[in-house]
């Protein structure tokens, strides 16, 4: 039974033809309307990187200009707070892609005793609010008197992805045939070999997925970072003071040629999948 | 399956516990002691000068009262705000995750990366791109005015609506996609059986897909609700003064004002708000499908 079929049985069955294809056009109407509307923002933000804004704010239409793409780092303190975001979401998806990795494989290789209490425990982050997980940080690192900073803005985005890591990790290696390690170690691997030979292969494809969205949601957090980072600026946390100054129109700029990375990232990724597919 | 390598058998016994330990070391570190720190902070009294604060613990549940008191319009305003957005939410994203699960045939995967793109740029530049288009000189204003669904001189910025529009798109992401996957997984002979036992549309859409998308409404409220309940930005960026909420304070109280204290209450209220109504909800549609 194919999508084909399902297709079939939705469309207009020969006894309700009249209603139902009214009913039908009207819901393909409406996902198509959310479907614009989820793009109008969007739109939005592609139009006015081409603004020549007359004040501070990059808000209501002036002109059509390409000066804010041809120099798109005129603003130096948007250019290192890009640089530091990307900086926070490497290290951070790295620290946190070695913690969160091994929680899944140990979760998903077999039960022990307690299993299910850490896969419980490691939803809890992704249930809290974020303003919550930065408050409770904030009061931990002002009780100990350390200065927040570029180390403290790691430490918590480590702590937000660890769960989300562990979770896609765990979800894309569910179902594989583990004994595949047991006949490594019977053929005379040691554990390092076996691990890196065989079990690392077969993580490897939820590892890139769990990174990439680890490093997206690291890139785009605000409200956290918010809390901890003291006088050190990333890239949210710039345009947000941006809004109560000036919003320059490269803001823009950046954000249509992030949306494009992720783009051709997206198109590349699914076309390498197909061509893996099919052999 | 670990029954024939006697070595392999003692190695996976300790080797799961050495593999979590290092992440919920982190996590408890990181995660549980900060949670005690701000309970413990909730409880303290503020003392010191302004420059200098001094924390002391003293058991001190006036702070509860004064945030529940000081701030209900807040904690109403939250919920009533993060409810709306939800079943706005749901309602949004319906249509779009049915048609992606039954109708798009070959475009599937196109229009499933479609939905996703847009939330690849930063969060806070989407709320200023509403900004822009809610603005009162701007066009949703103006048609509204002009078919007569906003009075003359009526605004959307800076006002509830705009509040609520924001918190919807923002998070209805995360209602698209578990509804989309509960479609997707419907087997398509329940409707075929449907269909034979001339059950009509009406009754094959309410006896057999609602029932059986539930999973994902449930899912998808709560990925959408609690975001949306603590959040700031929407209510700082396209609210006013009259549409704060949970998180401005909060926000407000530990960042600008630094009254620790009632900040850290605040938090606790909040939580202590959202697990009552996951409590609720999940007792009232079943929580088999939660995690």
């Amino acid at each position: 039974m194919t999508t084909q079929a399902v297709t079939d049985l939705a469309s207009p069955g020969r006894s309700f033809r009249g209603s139902f294809k009214l009913g039908d056009f009207a819901l393909r109407v409406a996902a198509a309307l959310v479907l614009v509307y989820l793009f109008v923002p969007i739109l939005v933000i592609v139009v006015f990187s081409f603004n020549k804004p007359k004040g501070k704010f990059n808000y209501t239409w002036q002109g059509f200009t390409w000066e804010n793409w041809l120099n798109p780092f005129e603003y130096p303190a948007l250019a290192k707070a890009l640089q530091l975001s990307l900086n926070v979401a490497a290290v951070s998806t790295a620290i946190a892609l070695v913690l969160g990795t091994l929680v899944a494989i140990a979760l998903v290789r077999q039960r022990f005793r307690g299993s299910k209490a850490v896969d419980t425990f490691l939803v809890l982050p992704l249930t809290s609010p974020e303003v919550v997980m930065g408050a409770s940080l904030l009061t931990l690192f002002l009780s100990m008197n350390w200065p927040t900073g570029y180390v403290t803005i790691v430490i918590a985005h480590v702590a937000f992805e660890i769960s989300f890591i562990a979770m896609t990790v765990r979800a894309r290696i569910r179902g594989f045939d583990w004994t595949l390690e047991d006949a490594s170690l019977d053929l005379g691997a040691s554990p390092t070999r076996t691990f890196l030979k065989v079990t690392l292969p077969l993580v490897v494809p939820g590892i890139v997925a769990a990174a990439m969205l680890s490093f997206a949601l690291s890139l785009d957090d605000f409200i956290i970072t918010y809390f901890v980072s003291g006088s050190t600026v990333t890239y949210p946390l710039y345009v947000n003071a941006a809004t109560k100054a000036a919003v320059p129109p490269q803001i823009n700029v950046l954000a249509t040629a992030i949306l494009l990375i992720s783009l051709v990232l997206l198109v590349v990724g699914t076309l390498y999948r197909r061509k893996k597919v099919r052999p | 399956m670990a029954g024939t390598a006697g070595s392999t058998r003692q190695r996976s016994r300790v080797a799961p516990y050495l593999m979590i330990l290092p992440a919920l070391a982190y996590l408890g570190v990181f995660y549980v002691v900060p949670f005690f720190s701000l309970l413990r902070t909730s409880l303290s009294t503020m003392g010191g000068s302004v420059y200098l604060p001094q924390l002391t613990f003293a058991w001190d549940f006036g702070n509860y009262g004064q945030a529940l008191s000081d701030y209900r319009d807040q904690i109403l305003r939250s919920f009533g705000y993060a409810l709306t957005a939800t079943v706005l939410c749901a309602l949004l994203a319906f249509p779009l995750a049915y048609v992606i699960a039954f109708k798009a045939g070959r475009y599937k995967n196109l229009i499933l990366g479609l939905v996703i793109l847009p939330f690849f740029v930063t969060f806070l530049i989407r709320t200023l791109a509403w900004k822009t288009i809610l603005a009162d000189d701007g066009m949703v204003v103006s048609v509204l005015g002009s078919v007569g669904l906003l009075p003359s001189e009526g605004r959307l910025l800076s006002t509830s609506w705009g509040v609520i529009g924001g918190l919807t798109y923002n998070w209805i992401i995360f209602m698209i996609l578990p509804l989309y996957v509960a479609l997707e997984k419907i087997d398509p002979r329940l409707l075929e059986a449907s269909r034979d036992l001339y059950a009509t549309n009406r009754r094959m859409f309410g006896r057999v897909i609602l029932p059986l998308a539930m999973p994902g409404v449930l899912a998808g409220s709560l990925l959408v609700f609690i975001p949306a309940v603590g959040d700031f930005i929407n209510a700082d960026y396209l609210g006013s003064t009259q549409t704060t909420m949970i998180g401005n304070v909060i926000q407000k109280q530990f960042l600008v004002i630094k009254d620790y204290p009632v900040a850290a209450a605040m938090s606790f209220v909040l939580m202590a708000l959202i697990l009552v109504g996951v409590l609720l909800y999940t007792w009232a549609l079943g929580s088999e499908d939660l995690v």
